[in-house]
């Protein structure tokens, strides 16, 4: 392909390029991970998105902030009725830097659940709910949903006065949904009362079954949104939902992150 | 298989899952409740269960012509419906074309059913495990609360004990008992449970506590505290009781539970918890119906309790 000689690179450039890129191409050649990651970051939004449709990588942010101060939370903390409010205390007032990321994973908390509610304000005045996007609605509300449960308790965690009564509170409102409420109520505090089950229970649910949870959710959620598309906002000159421009062709084979296999120098060559 | 993707090889919809899946809730409840529901529940998932499998397995069961017009051949020339008006046009197919299929319908039916079966044998015992012994495993309470001496006719004495020792501040409860005086040359005494029947925080008593007169008494080192309290009111929500443990303001629904007692040599001591609706009258002449000890929150008497029908064991 015609180059111009002025932007030719020396020989010993077009090597290191070369060289760094091995990796890479190796990585692609057996596994279609390179192809794959580009796929999902470089994909065509409408021209009239904004700041708005941020709110949702904002969300997942805050998510993995959480899951990350969360673990190594989890390696200082004692989930043992004797322990646990010790524990917090020694994370925050003893151990270096304990009190900045406990702050984090508590404040972050808040911040998580905020975001996921400015996300779904978003997306109910953008009508971006509507078909065929209704699937991701719903998911979306499981992950408040659990998100919320995921506040409930961790709550409980610093096993303080203001976290056991909250606990006692939150259980008892449980327990009074018709049928199977005391059934529920009794089953979160692992017995006729609260006691060093609940704590090991909340304890368990909060850290393993509800992030798990969370993060294959966000897996079904973000596929959709990647399938599905990104909504223009109703006020959009350019209409909604229509087909995409079919993708130019390739000038030179290095857009993006790598080549496409079976070209083997670099460009200029 | 490109003939998967048509109608008539969908599968209709099917209920037997969910018969199957109450006969199991049943069993699960059953071992809790009692061993009749639990008959009767695997009474239900049998049946259920069979119906399914026999649903399932019913186009591998079926002979094999029936099946004959979803080979690839005639699914590729335009489905099921058509192909079987066209089948005596067809040119006789071999023995090997016609087995193709439903043999592979055979092996992938076994393999779903039998991790059926696996993940089933794994996964009852496991989520039985994760929640029956929060009903099963429970223990009785008996508490000494010391010599009658110590409780005055009419006034409530405060008595907080922790329920077990080895696990400690967490299983701190109170109680307040009310000596009554006689009734017929009985004892009677009055023992209100402290947490608020609306979410379950602790009441706190109105009037009086005599702090400096507290002390310490029996095997479980309660503590007993004169008072002279006038009720009770609760610091989360604002309910409000009288002595008798009747709500007087706030969202309480019934009154306050209470606890069984019984007398062994001039000891008293505590029993079981219970739940009251409403009490009429006052002190030993108390007019009480008692239900099982319940939740915070639900109804024990009245239209609304038929929201709770099954009691909660444990």
């Amino acid at each position: 392909m015609a180059v111009t000689p002025a932007r030719r690179k020396s020989p010993r450039r077009a090597q290191i390029e070369a060289a760094a890129l091995y990796p890479l191409d190796w990585l692609e050649e057996r596994s279609g991970l390179v192809g794959a990651i580009k796929y999902f970051l470089f994909r065509r939004v409408p021209r009239d998105t904004s700041w708005a449709q941020t709110l949702g990588s904002a969300s997942l942010t805050a998510f993995l902030v959480q899951a990350i101060t969360g673990v190594i939370l989890a390696f200082y903390y004692k989930p043992d009725p004797d322990k646990a409010y010790e524990s917090i205390q020694i994370i925050t007032n003893d151990l270096t830097l304990g009190w900045l990321v406990r702050g984090m994973h508590r404040w972050g908390a808040s911040v998580f659940i905020i975001l996921m509610f400015l996300h779904m304000a978003r997306v109910f005045l953008y009508g971006a709910y509507k078909y065929p996007r209704e699937l991701n609605w719903i998911v979306g509300v499981l992950l408040l949903t659990l998100g919320m449960a995921e506040g409930f308790t961790g709550y409980l965690l610093p096993w303080d006065q203001t976290a056991y009564w909250a606990t006692v509170v939150g259980i008892n409102i449980n327990g009074t949904a018709p049928f199977l409420g005391p059934f529920i109520a009794q089953f979160l505090q692992g017995g006729a009362a609260i006691g060093s089950d609940t704590l090991s229970k909340f304890y368990s649910i909060h850290m393993l079954v509800l992030p798990g949870a969370i993060a294959g959710l966000i897996g079904l959620h973000l596929y959709l949104v990647i399938r599905l598309g990104v909504t223009s906002p109703p006020w959009s000159p350019t209409e909604a939902g229509r087909e995409r421009a079919p993708e130019p062709p390739s000038t030179n084979g290095r857009e993006g992150l790598i080549r496409p296999s079976g070209r083997g120098g670099s460009n200029g060559e | 298989m490109s003939s998967q993707g048509e109608k008539p090889h969908v599968p209709p919809p099917s209920l037997w899952p969910i018969g199957f899946a109450v006969g199991i809730a049943c069993i699960l409840i059953g071992l809790v409740v009692s061993w009749p529901v639990a008959a009767v529940g695997a009474a239900i998932a049998i049946a259920f269960g069979f119906l399914w499998i026999r649903d399932v397995t019913g186009s591998v069961r079926e002979p094999v012509q029936a099946v004959e017009p979803e080979t690839r051949r005639v699914a590729d020339t335009g489905g099921a419906p058509k192909a079987l008006e066209g089948r005596e046009a067809m040119p006789p197919m071999s023995e090997e074309e016609i087995a193709a299929y439903p043999r592979s319908t055979f092996l992938s039916a076994a393999t779903l059913g039998l991790g059926g079966v696996i993940g089933g044998i794994i996964t009852v015992p496991v989520l039985g495990f994760a929640v029956l012994p929060s009903f099963t495993n429970q223990k009785d309470q008996s508490v000494e609360l010391g010599p009658l001496e110590n409780f005055a006719e009419g006034q409530f004495v405060i008595a907080t004990y922790l329920e077990d020792f080895e696990i400690g501040e967490v299983t701190r409860r109170t109680v307040f008992v009310r000596n009554n005086g006689l009734l017929e040359d009985q004892p009677s005494f009055t023992i209100l449970f402290s947490r608020c029947v609306h979410l379950g925080c602790p009441v706190q008593p109105n009037g009086l506590v005599y702090d400096e007169q507290k002390k310490t008494v029996g095997e479980k080192r309660v503590d007993l505290t004169p008072s002279l309290v006038t009720g009770f009111g609760c610091p989360c929500h604002g309910g409000q009781y009288d002595t008798e443990g009747n709500r007087t303001a706030g969202p309480p629904v019934r009154a306050l539970d209470r606890a069984e007692f019984s007398i062994r040599d001039g000891k008293l001591w505590l029993g079981q918890f219970y739940s009251v609706g409403n009490v009429e009258s006052t002190g030993a002449r108390a007019r009480i119906k008692k239900y099982d000890h319940a939740t915070p929150g639900v109804h024990v008497d009245g239209p609304e309790a038929w929201l709770y029908p099954v009691e909660v064991p444990g």
